[in-house]
């Protein structure tokens, strides 16, 4: 009855996987590798680049595999299982030593960490490598806050920010936790709440060209809200919500912007960009 | 072959070489988070059967025929629904005995085809009896009898119901092993918690959408 | 003339032209979110013990799970015992198999009035619209029914069916359709339609009901409701006429405790419904009232199917309280209506596929951001997005593969979007190509083509001016 879902036969009832249990930090290791995710490596490079920063100031050794490409999400989501797969199947061998994984995108850590198990299912040998790469991979937030347990010295001005999180993330990974933490820490941020905070940004990966007119109305209720909550600046963790909404934002000519939390928290605590 | 045959071939075929779950059901889930202290019980019932407006009134085994005699009045009741072969219907009959002011006793003592125009258009109040009520849902227990027809419960538009205080369980897992439900079941069993109610336009709560509008449930605090 | 909202016409099951119409609609949007906020709300207050509140549902799924785990031999203990109560059961695999049981029984008791309590099932069916083709009146009496059927409209919600009006819209359709004063009074509203329906109940020549739990080990039908017209409909009319799914069986009369809880605060916040009506059998000899025959109608229409993949079948965990659609974020915005099946929001996305086939279904199982909401609130746990995903998977499969699974399947099969697919593959699987598309994207960064339905929402993307590839290798050489 414990057994998770993906160990039964294929056609025996399931029952839910059991209730997740607090997860358990390793000590802060000496080396780590960054798997930057496809859309920050185009779009939000400097959120990836920050993201090592503040690792390194860690005292980590950060590796960045230059093979890496993308997670498999966009594919998996769509329905087109084999492509994801395959693109997955590329990833693994990207991370063969015994280092965390950590991923500066929640929905992206949470592809490796809880569908990538379900991908490769039935193929035994593969699925015990994937299932310790689950095992030692992190969203950047949780790894700064568990594992190097980061104490953040704030060097900014006085601001209000809105936390943004993306809904794989917060329901996966808890990422929504550990954006608060985090921001929690620096001294001049006021985090303010935002109407209909855990909701859907309606991006969804294809979600948003296939249904561009029900993602639309997501869109502009969560722009409309992040702009009413007085807050000067967007936060997330997530690169898909961030293109969304500021894509949303610039149309409507909203001078708000959403920036990758780990930028902010680099420039926050005096480093450079 | 039979749509039954169909159906149960097709499931059948889907379950090959599955077992069946075991059964691991949680007693302690459905019920320790459900328990009152004794005295507890009777005031958790009544706060949440008022919360959804029900009316509810201590009183006790020799008082409540006066009582209900009040609420009668009060109503402006002329007629009252019981079942005089029950102890409640007896004792209220004899309440009211050789008195010219009592309230018109009628009993439901035929078939409903029979009455059935005098039920739903000119009986204003019903009376009937409980098995027991549960404090964690604030519900009572009905099990109709043919003494106290389903119906009598249902059409009249205000019900009053007797409850004896003892007779107050903490939550439903145990009323059916206590009273050993699965043992056999009447036609009609019934969970009761307030009057008839309705929040279908626009979620503004409505009461007497279908059943009674008023439900009055009468404490018997020495019972 | 009463305000008709929205203008979404049933026939159509275009569920993104559909969409469309219902977003420019204002005020049911309003009418929507409003609503939802309230259910949300009042959900979380009736379950505030996280410990309590998970623990339960996880219960509520094993007590599902084990029930379909077993299901044949459940349905026919189901059966035995009925019968042994002088209940008679019919099985019917279409919908028009249980639609010609239901019109044999009315025949025979040459009726010509129904009363029905609310039932999805019989939505299913169209079994009013079937009834009233052989002469019969099929009348509803949950009050939500009553008014979308006095306004020719399907439900919008399975709970509440006419959430998506307000006291205005009400309040002009009974003054045009009963002849009453117009008035926005809610009470008023639902005394008027008590004082109708009372005279259908007592007319009536049958009662027709769904089923929320149907118990195997004694023979009994469960229904939960607020209004009292669901015991009216099965206990006034000479004849009870119960319809539900074969997936609607519990094992144990125990076992409806832990679903009862659930189903009643995860729908409405409440801790119990007005009345919970435990039918076991007609009229005995020696009683006074209630049905003189009680009838069981066991539809299947594509259940079977779902049930023939163990992944599909937790579909059939559902115990219809409607919780996902209050928390569904595209379900808000569009109303129920717009989903043109009788199951709207994320259960109506994976169920109907099954009753409907994917073929009419097509756009369903895409109109979900998979954010999830759904999922985190599922009393008996149904795994909401990763069956959309299966569901994609099916629906975007070549119509020629030799792997049925289910009706429809392939119906979203594009060659060339299939095309775009591998090439992408190909780009993320080639680290080299990667790197090279990289490179050219960044350095002609400004010729990014915003692509039109991405267009419609934003402004155009602009990749950054060098890749992460780019900058982390600068960064860590000679690290």
């Amino acid at each position: 009855m414990s057994d998770l879902f993906y160990d039964a036969a294929p056609n025996a009832t399931r029952v839910a996987p059991p209730l997740p249990t607090p997860r358990q930090y390793p000590a802060k290791p000496q080396q780590v590798y960054l798997f930057g995710t496809c859309v920050v490596d185009l779009f939000f490079p400097e959120a990836g680049l920050d993201a090592i920063r503040l690792l390194e100031r860690e005292g980590l050794r950060v590796h960045f595999p230059q093979e890496q490409t993308c997670c498999g999400q966009p594919a998996y989501t769509s329905g087109y299982t084999e492509e994801a797969r395959k693109v997955a199947r590329a990833q693994l061998a990207l991370f063969a030593n015994d280092w965390p994984v950590v991923v500066p995108s929640g929905s992206c850590a949470g592809m490796l960490r809880h569908h990538y198990p379900e991908l490769f299912k039935d193929e035994p040998e593969t699925l015990a490598q994937v299932k310790a790469l689950a095992e030692r991979t992190f969203e950047l937030a949780e790894f700064l806050l568990h594992v190097c347990q980061v104490e953040l010295q704030d060097q900014g001005e006085p601001v209000q920010v809105a936390l943004h999180t993306s809904c794989s993330a917060r329901r996966e990974m808890n990422t929504h936790l550990h954006g608060r933490a985090l921001l929690a820490q620096l001294q001049r941020v006021e985090r303010v709440e935002h109407d209909h905070e855990s909701e859907c940004c309606g991006f969804g990966g294809t979600f948003s060209v296939r249904m561009p007119d029900i993602s639309g109305a997501m869109v502009r209720d969560k722009t409309r809200a992040l702009q009413d909550s007085g807050a000067a600046q967007v936060i997330s963790a997530d690169c898909g919500c961030l293109m969304n909404i500021n894509g949303s934002l610039e149309l409507q000519d909203s001078p708000l912007r959403g920036q990758h939390l780990a930028s902010f928290l680099w420039q926050r605590t005096g480093g450079r960009p | 072959m039979s749509a039954k045959a169909n159906i149960l071939a097709k499931l059948r075929n889907s379950l090959a070489g599955t077992q069946p779950l075991v059964d691991d059901f949680d007693e302690a889930l459905v019920s320790e988070p459900w328990r009152y202290a004794p005295e507890q019980r009777v005031p958790r019932l009544r706060q949440l059967m008022e919360a959804v407006h029900t009316e509810t009134h201590l009183t006790t085994l020799a008082d409540w025929p006066a009582l209900l005699e009040r609420l009668l009045t009060e109503k402006q009741l002329g007629s009252l629904l019981i079942a005089p072969s029950t102890p409640w219907g007896a004792q209220l009959a004899e309440h009211f005995a050789g008195r010219s002011d009592a309230p018109h006793l009628k009993a439901y003592d035929r078939p409903v085809e029979e009455w059935k125009a005098e039920l739903f258009n000119d009986t204003p109040a019903s009376l009937t009896g409980t098995l027991g009520a549960i404090a964690a849902t604030g519900s009572l227990i009905l099990w109709p009898t043919r003494e106290e027809p389903r119906l009598m419960s249902l059409v009249p538009p205000v019900h009053f119901a007797i409850l004896k205080a003892s007779e107050v369980y903490d939550n439903f897992y145990e009323v059916q092993q206590q009273q050993q439900w699965a043992g056999g079941m009447p036609t009609n069993a019934l969970l009761v918690s307030g009057p008839s109610k309705t929040a279908d336009i626009e979620q503004v709560l409505a009461y007497g959408a279908h059943g009674p509008k008023d439900l009055i449930v009468l404490i018997l605090e020495d019972a | 003339m009463s305000q008709r909202i929205p203008v979404v016409e049933l026939s159509s099951r275009d569920l993104k032209r559909n969409a469309r119409q219902a977003l420019g609609d204002s005020q049911l949007r309003g009418n929507m979110r409003s609503a939802m906020d309230s259910l949300m709300a009042k959900r979380l207050a009736s379950m505030p013990d996280e410990y309590e509140r998970e623990h339960l549902r996880e219960m509520g799924n094993h007590v599902r799970a084990r029930a379909l785990s077993k299901l044949p031999e459940l349905l026919e203990r189901l059966e035995a015992n009925l019968t042994r109560n002088g209940v008679k059961v019919h099985w019917a695999e279409t919908v028009d198999e249980a639609n010609t049981i239901v019109l044999a029984i009315a025949q025979a008791h040459q009726a010509r009035q129904v009363i029905k309590g609310k039932s999805m099932v019989s939505e299913e069916m169209e079994m009013n619209h079937f009834l009233e083709g052989h002469g019969i009146e099929a009348l509803e009496s949950d009050m939500g029914e009553y008014i979308i059927q006095l306004d020719h409209e399907k439900p919008t919600h399975i709970i509440m069916p006419a959430i998506h009006k307000n006291a205005r819209q009400v309040g002009s359709l009974f003054r045009d359709t009963l002849g009453i004063d117009y008035t926005e009074d809610v009470d008023t509203l639902i005394q008027t339609g008590r004082r109708v329906l009372r005279e259908k109940f007592f007319a009536a020549d049958i009662g027709v009901s769904g089923v929320n739990f149907a118990v195997a080990e004694t023979g009994t039908l469960l229904l939960v409701e607020n209004e009292g017209n669901g015991r009216m409909s099965t206990g006034v009319p000479p004849v009870h006429i119960a319809v539900t799914g074969i997936e609607k069986v519990v094992e144990n009369l125990r076992d409806v405790v832990p679903l009862l809880s659930l189903l009643t605060r995860s729908a409405l916040g409440q801790g119990i419904t007005t009345y919970v009506n435990m039918i076991s059998g007609p009229r005995r000899a020696d009683e006074l009232d209630g049905p003189q025959e009680v009838h069981l109608v066991l539809l299947d229409n594509g259940r079977s199917q779902a049930f023939a993949d163990g992944e599909l079948r937790q579909t059939l965990n559902c115990i219809r309280c409607g919780a996902c659609m209050n928390h569904c974020p595209v379900y808000t915005r569009i109303g129920g209506q717009a989903y043109g099946t009788v199951y709207p929001g994320p259960i109506g996305k994976i169920i109907s596929p099954h009753l409907m086939g994917l073929e009419n279904t097509p756009d369903h199982p895409s109109a979900s951001s998979l954010c999830g909401a759904c999922g985190e609130v599922c009393p008996v746990k149904i795994p909401i997005p990763a069956l959309l995903r299966r569901l994609r998977e099916e629906n975007i499969k070549k119509p020629d593969d030799p792997h049925r699974v289910m009706r429809g399947q392939g119906s979203k099969y594009s060659a060339t979007e299939r095309l775009v697919w591998q090439g992408w593959r190909l780009l993320n699987t080639s680290p080299l190509l990667y790197r090279l598309f990289g490179f050219f994207a960044t350095r002609l960064r400004s010729l990014t083509p915003n692509i039109g339905p991405w267009a419609q929402n934003h402004a155009a993307p602009k990749p950054a001016a060098r890749s992460l590839h780019e900058l982390a290798k600068q960064h860590l050489e000679g690290k």
